[in-house]
């Protein structure tokens, strides 16, 4: 079902500036990620700050949940959307709890779920409540901040969720492992997210679907393998680069590949490993065969050295089929 | 306007007078300011100190403060400038302080390594650095003393206090007007001045 | 002569307390109006660029005109006494206050602005949860700078009639009288510093760290 739709979307700041977005149509199905991603100026944010009437469209119609936006009161449309941004912009004055509660206190929820649902939230986002609860926003790191953040936007459980750029402040190793984190946490509880980026990466790990925008406009909107492995048109090309085989590798799990075990020897890697990483297993070990193995170490499955390389053409007509 | 034309040599003196109450004021503060400021600058004790010391003498009113120099010094323009100089103290040691401890340390590494003694340092390195600091610091001092000298006209110190004090002796609101606008006058005046040399200064500088 | 100061003060010490009293009043009058009128008027102004520019200019040129010449200015327009005292006390409390309120409100992070309003706050609500008091360590500080401002200026109200301790200097000056100038300046001195460190406590209490503003 259709969560989010944006029909002719256009904005101009300002009548002698060409639009920040033009024409732009997307639909975001219900429980989704949809990652909108494209170089700086490319109106990805404009983009999401419209979904939430911080920016107003100049022309078109934004239809969430089956209601026109641009009708609706945009503050308590807001109260309905969750939004996280990436410094954070936690109150400085209020502590992690206050924070938290901004949303069910503006919705006047009563004290004491209030309180349950700020405990709730924090232990979701991997954060221990008796610790943090009265805690001011500066003695926190800049990932725990970040959970913060996304436990603050989840408080009213809001359908959707949109999200600027919110790992574009923390450092890269941590980066890694808060995406991982939060894909969990968004997978259980089902939104409906904009995520907003300009990492191409992240993008691909995030969405479910990747919208690629250039001057205002969508040049392709499909899932991240699909955007990999045919890449509409010179700039999506260059935009995903030369490594996009690797990137797509990267979507897969060995799960999805291996065979049967067969008693066979060679380097192991958990269940649940992308194939990536697996491949840079085999690759440094020079090994014709690669064993996956459960938590408990007992071989599940194994994998062809070949089998990283197969197909690889044959699941890109669309790539060549535009060469010729 | 009719007591302004008729009395421009007067309006002058008052305004010369001001003048000198303000430059030899802010000239002894600063002699003063600049010792108080270096030896002060990396001592967080003595700074602290010399910071409260001089801090006490900026919240006392100005009133006040010539009042207790009036015992000591009796009238005129001695107990007025001892009352401004110890007034600015605590801006100018403040710049002062600042701007020597706004020396990057890698600059004064460099230097110490290319054997400049310890006046040299605060000659050629230190002191041209902070000076735009300690020139923020002269013009907040000077456009300050320009105010509080209007009140040191009633210890017989003269300047351009004395015709807002007739003003209001005589209930003559022209002399009052004409008094204070050409207060305001030198006070933005002086403002205008110092913080283009400070802007080229930290020009300079930046490179 | 300073001891002669201080006995003086206490055998005159009924003249002496209402003089403080009249200091005081005067001052706590002018500041309070400045407060009720410099901290609405600073945040009208922080939504309005132009108001803005408009206001600080104004604010900066009336604190080049000597503490002096306001209260004298105050005489032919509303004559002598307290009335014209209080008068031209607001007008030196108010830049700072006016000041202050406009520079901690636009130095609050757009950012955290920014996520007030798209998490649905209505414009008032980010005004005075977020804000107002993100603000308050500013406003407070210029506060603060006016308070010691308006005594010092109530020390002039002396001359315009108004009373106050200034009247013992101004008095004591008149008839060289040291004793007199002393038994004013020394309780005016103490007054200041008194209410300068109260307030500096009282900061610290409040927000933590010690902060102020030029």
């Amino acid at each position: 079902m259709t969560m989010i739709l944006l029909d002719a979307v256009t904005k101009r700041f300002s009548p002698a500036l060409a639009p920040a977005v033009d024409e732009l149509s997307l639909v975001m199905g219900e429980g989704t990620t949809t990652a909108l991603i494209g170089p700086s100026g490319c109106g990805k944010t404009t983009t999401m700050r419209m979904i939430n009437r911080l920016i107003e469209p100049t022309s078109g119609r934004i239809v969430i949940a089956g209601e026109d936006v641009t009708r609706s009161d945009p503050v308590t449309l807001r109260r309905r959307i969750g939004y996280v941004i990436q410094q954070v912009g936690l109150f400085p004055h209020l502590t992690i709890a206050e924070n938290v509660a901004t949303v069910p206190q503006l919705l006047g929820w009563p004290e004491t779920r209030i309180r349950a649902r700020v405990d709730e939230l924090l232990a979701l986002v991997g954060l221990d409540p008796a610790t943090v609860r009265a805690r001011y926003p500066r003695q926190l790191s800049g990932g725990q901040r970040q959970r913060v953040g996304v436990a603050r936007a989840l408080a009213a459980d809001p359908p959707v969720m949109l999200m600027d750029e919110p790992f574009g402040a923390i450092d890269p190793i941590a980066r890694g492992r808060l995406q991982d984190e939060f894909k969990e946490i968004l997978r259980r509880v089902r939104k409906t997210v904009v995520i907003v980026t300009h990492d191409l990466d992240e993008a691909v790990k995030m969405g479910d679907f990747v919208a690629i925008m250039k001057d205002g406009r969508l040049v392709q909107h499909d899932t991240p393998d699909a955007i990999l492995a045919r890449p509409a048109g010179d700039f999506v090309r260059s935009f995903v680069g030369q490594d996009r085989a690797l990137r797509r590798l990267g979507l897969r799990r060995v799960d999805d590949v291996m065979t049967p075990p067969t008693g066979s020897r060679g380097p192991s890697v958990p269940r649940g490993t992308n194939l990536r990483d697996a491949l840079s297993v085999v690759l440094a070990e020079s090994a014709p065969v690669l064993i996956v193995v459960a938590a408990d170490g007992t071989p599940v499955g194994e994998i062809n050295r070949d089998a990283f390389f197969e197909g690889r053409s044959a699941e890109e007509p669309g790539g060549s089929g535009m060469r010729g | 306007m009719r007591w302004t034309p008729t009395h421009i040599p007067d309006i002058l003196e008052a305004l010369g007078q001001h003048l000198l109450l303000v430059g030899l004021s802010v000239g002894i503060a600063f002699a003063i300011a600049l010792v108080l400021g270096i030896w002060s600058a990396r001592r967080p004790a003595v700074y602290a100190a010399v910071l409260a010391v001089t801090g006490a003498i900026f919240v006392i009113p100005s009133l006040a403060l010539f009042a207790l120099m009036i015992p000591f010094m009796g009238l005129g323009t001695k107990p007025a400038v001892a009352g401004l100089v110890a007034y600015c103290l605590l801006i100018l040691v403040r710049n002062v302080a600042t701007g020597m401890r706004a020396v990057p340390a890698d600059v004064l590494d460099a230097a110490l390594g290319m054997g400049y003694g310890r006046w040299g340092l605060l000659w050629r390195i230190e002191l041209p650095l902070a000076l735009p600091h300690i020139v923020a610091g002269i013009r907040l001092a000077t456009v300050t003393v320009i105010g509080i000298a209007t009140v040191a006209a009633y210890i017989n110190a003269g300047g351009l206090g004395a015709i807002i004090f007739a003003g209001i002796d005589q209930r003559y609101p022209e002399k009052i007007i004409v008094g204070g606008l050409l207060t305001s006058l030198l006070a933005i005046g002086a403002d205008f001045v110092l913080t283009r040399v400070e802007r080229r200064l930290r020009a300079d500088r930046s490179a | 002569m300073l001891i002669e100061a201080l006995q003086w003060i206490p055998a005159n010490w009924p003249t002496v307390w209402t003089a403080l009293q009249q200091h005081l009043l005067m001052s706590a009058v002018a500041l309070g109006i400045a407060l009720v009128a410099g901290i609405p008027l600073g945040i009208v102004v922080t939504r309005s660029p132009r108001a803005a520019a408009l206001a600080i200019g104004a604010v900066n040129a009336l604190r080049t005109i000597p503490s002096i010449a306001i209260l004298a200015a105050a005489l032919p327009i509303l004559g002598i006494g307290f009335a014209p005292s209080v008068a031209a006390l607001v007008v030196l409390a108010m830049p700072p206050i006016l000041l202050n309120t406009y520079v901690g409100l636009s130095e609050v992070d757009p950012e955290v602005v920014d996520a007030a309003t798209g998490m649905g706050m209505t414009a008032r609500q980010t005004m005075w949860r977020i804000q107002i008091p993100l603000a308050a360590p500013a406003i407070f500080a210029g506060a603060r700078t006016a308070a010691i401002q308006v005594i010092s200026g109530a020390t002039l109200a002396s001359f315009i009639g108004g009373g106050g301790l200034g009247d013992f200097v101004t008095a004591g000056i008149a008839i060289m009288d040291m004793r007199r100038v002393l038994a004013g300046a020394i309780p005016i001195a103490l007054l200041a510093l008194g209410v300068e460190v109260g307030l500096a406590l009282t900061e610290r209490w409040i927000f933590g760290k010690p902060r102020r503003m030029p």
